[in-house]
């Protein structure tokens, strides 16, 4: 009875994705005929049309649907986790996190010598960023002070990325860095598609059929631990897929903020609240925003690409604000 | 045998004793009234029997077998447990929070079973919910939302059901409704542990009732034996109208609080 409202959410939002999908490949600044592209695929004669299909759209249209479902899942585990709206992969530090592990790769030139070494520092700072705020907050800390660590952390991150910066050994170094934080699909190949899925996947794994346990979580940690929650458990279990998912889509894609926060916000009237139930939407509506800012960027008529971080953003702060005004009117 | 036995439970925070050699049990078709002042050690007690906290010492059954031997999830299925104060973190609809008292019973992957349904339907029915069946929790008002609590906590269908103060936010009849609810429970075979303030309630509705004063128990038996003018004064340096040697049935109507001058020496 309640399950067809969340069917019919997931059918809605997976029609939309399949249209920007399609939209996605036909969008850049070389118009393609997908039929002929497609033909080129698929014969063994190489045509320009087959390879920007097979090289650069296909990946760039499947890493921005992973990267952004991957946001829009942590989000909303996050939000459950912590009971809190205006939790997100930010929050606790995991974001940040990613970007000092990749800034630092970047800084010192190992990813151009060994191609993981961006998705793996990414994975390394949000699984560290994240743990840190974990073990910072201590073992029986509540949602306030998770919160509250993962703030500590995040500053700490985005400071050392700015001391990177700040010492870069040449205008280059600083260039590729500013940019990689602006967060961006360009450029983006099979190879890189490759690299964030074994983490994503094991990150999707371990969120896998928590959904009960995050439903109990609304009744309040105490609550939902006297119901066979294992608290401790969950947080580890749920900050380490964290690591995994956050670390290797910004690895990939560069800093794309507020995905996390807006899109479990926006779908969980929808859903009727229920955190489990929110779960799956919040993944297919990552990856259709993610999808649609990546579309948006390469129609703008720009000689400068914007990059896809830019437009997140831009969504993401007065969304942000309008928030915290609903909030206001609530709350008071 | 009884259901649920603790033995010498001793329980500390931060350095300080909060509860002190506690023996306590309940049968099933049994209610056991928690009485005692603020500050008693009620509310710890009733977490370490809900496998919130756990004890610093003493030894925990339950149906015979030591609760640190049982999953989580197994304690969850036999003991259900009605917090004080519950902060509902998302507005879902009185229905759904109702039904997450069965998730005990599912597998992490399962959706509620026909059995299942029909079990949220009864409480539903029986807490007098149907009208707030479909609104937000957040849209009701107090004593609503202690009985959604209320509802949520019965319909685990548990062997024993632990409540902090289920009655506090409510009017008497309310009162008087929650109260018939938890009797009608304990008449099916469960057992009741309810943390009352109110003595008359507790008088009139526990099998037995056990009065804690500083973190120990100082009294424990049938209401008319707890409940006596030398216990109340000692627990709560209160009278009570009339004096417990006179009215006989235990029902206490807390009269006037006893000054430091007139106290027995």
């Amino acid at each position: 009875m309640v399950n067809l409202q969340q069917q019919r959410l997931i059918l809605i939002i997976c029609l939309m994705l399949v249209g920007a999908a399609l939209l996605s490949l036909l969008t850049g600044s070389t118009s393609l005929p997908l039929y002929a592209a497609l033909q080129q695929s698929f014969s063994e004669v190489d045509g320009v049309y087959g390879i920007i299909l097979t090289e650069l759209r296909i990946p760039r249209t499947l890493v921005a649907m992973v990267a952004g479902a991957s946001l829009g899942l942590s989000g909303a585990v996050m939000q459950s986790l912590l009971r809190n709206p205006l939790a997100s992969p930010g929050l606790v530090g995991s974001a940040s996190g990613a970007a000092l592990g990749a800034v630092t790769a970047l800084y010192f030139g190992l990813s151009a010598s060994f191609s993981l070494a961006l998705p793996l520092g990414g994975i390394g700072g949000a699984l560290l960023a994240t743990l840190t705020a974990y073990l910072l907050a201590g073992r029986e800390a509540g949602p306030l002070t998770l919160i509250l660590a993962g703030v500590a952390v995040n500053a700490f991150a985005l400071a050392m990325v700015s001391l990177l910066l700040n010492l870069a050994p040449s205008p280059y170094a600083v260039q590729e860095i500013a940019l990689w934080m602006l967060g961006s699909l360009a450029n983006i190949s099979r190879n890189e598609l490759w690299v964030m899925l074994p983490g994503t996947l094991i990150g999707w794994l371990l969120v896998w059929r928590r959904g009960h346990d995050l439903d109990l979580l609304t009744l309040g940690e105490e609550t939902a631990g006297s119901m066979g929650v294992e608290l401790e458990k969950l947080r580890w279990r749920l900050f380490i897929a964290i690591g995994l998912i956050v670390g290797s889509a910004i690895s990939v894609t560069g800093s794309i903020g507020f995905i996390g926060l807006m899109i479990p916000h926006i779908l969980r009237p929808l859903v009727g609240h229920q955190p489990s139930r929110l779960l799956i939407p919040s993944a297919l509506g990552g990856a259709l925003l993610l999808l649609l800012a990546d579309i948006g960027v390469r129609t703008i008529p720009l000689d400068t690409e914007i990059k896809v971080g830019v437009i997140t953003s831009l969504l993401g702060a007065p969304f942000f604000l309008w928030l915290i005004l609903k909030q206001r009117r609530s709350g008071s | 045998m009884s259901h649920l036995i603790g033995r010498a439970l001793s329980f500390k925070r931060d350095g300080q004793s909060i509860l002190e050699q506690i023996d306590l049990h309940i049968e099933a078709g049994e209610m056991l009234g928690l009485i005692g002042p603020n500050g008693a050690g009620k509310s710890s007690l009733l977490r370490l029997l809900a496998g919130v906290t756990e004890a610093d010492a003493g030894t925990l059954t339950l149906a015979g077998k030591p609760m640190n031997q049982l999953t989580p999830k197994s304690r969850a299925q036999q003991i259900a447990y009605l917090p004080q104060l519950t902060e509902v973190a998302w507005p879902m609809s009185v229905e759904r929070l109702v039904s997450l008292g069965r998730l005990p019973h599912l597998e992490d992957w399962q959706q509620a079973t026909p059995e299942d349904e029909a079990a949220i339907e009864k409480v539903i029915h029986q807490t007098d919910l149907t009208a707030f069946r479909n609104r937000p929790y957040n849209t009701l008002s107090g004593g609503e939302q202690a009985r959604v609590q209320l509802a949520r906590a019965l319909v685990t269908e548990a062997d024993i059901l632990l409540a902090d103060e289920p009655v506090s936010a409510l009017d008497p009849a309310h009162q008087l409704d929650v109260m018939a609810l938890l009797h009608a429970y304990v008449q099916a075979g469960h057992g009741v542990i309810i943390v009352l303030h109110d003595l008359a309630l507790a008088a009139h509705y526990c099998n037995r009732l056990q009065l804690l004063h500083q973190g120990r128990t100082l009294a424990e038996g049938r209401a008319d034996q707890v409940l006596s003018d030398h216990h109340l004064e000692a627990a709560y340096g209160i009278a009570i109208n009339p004096p417990a040697q006179q009215s006989g049935h235990g029902f206490a109507l807390p009269w006037r609080r006893i000054e430091a001058d007139e106290k027995e020496p």
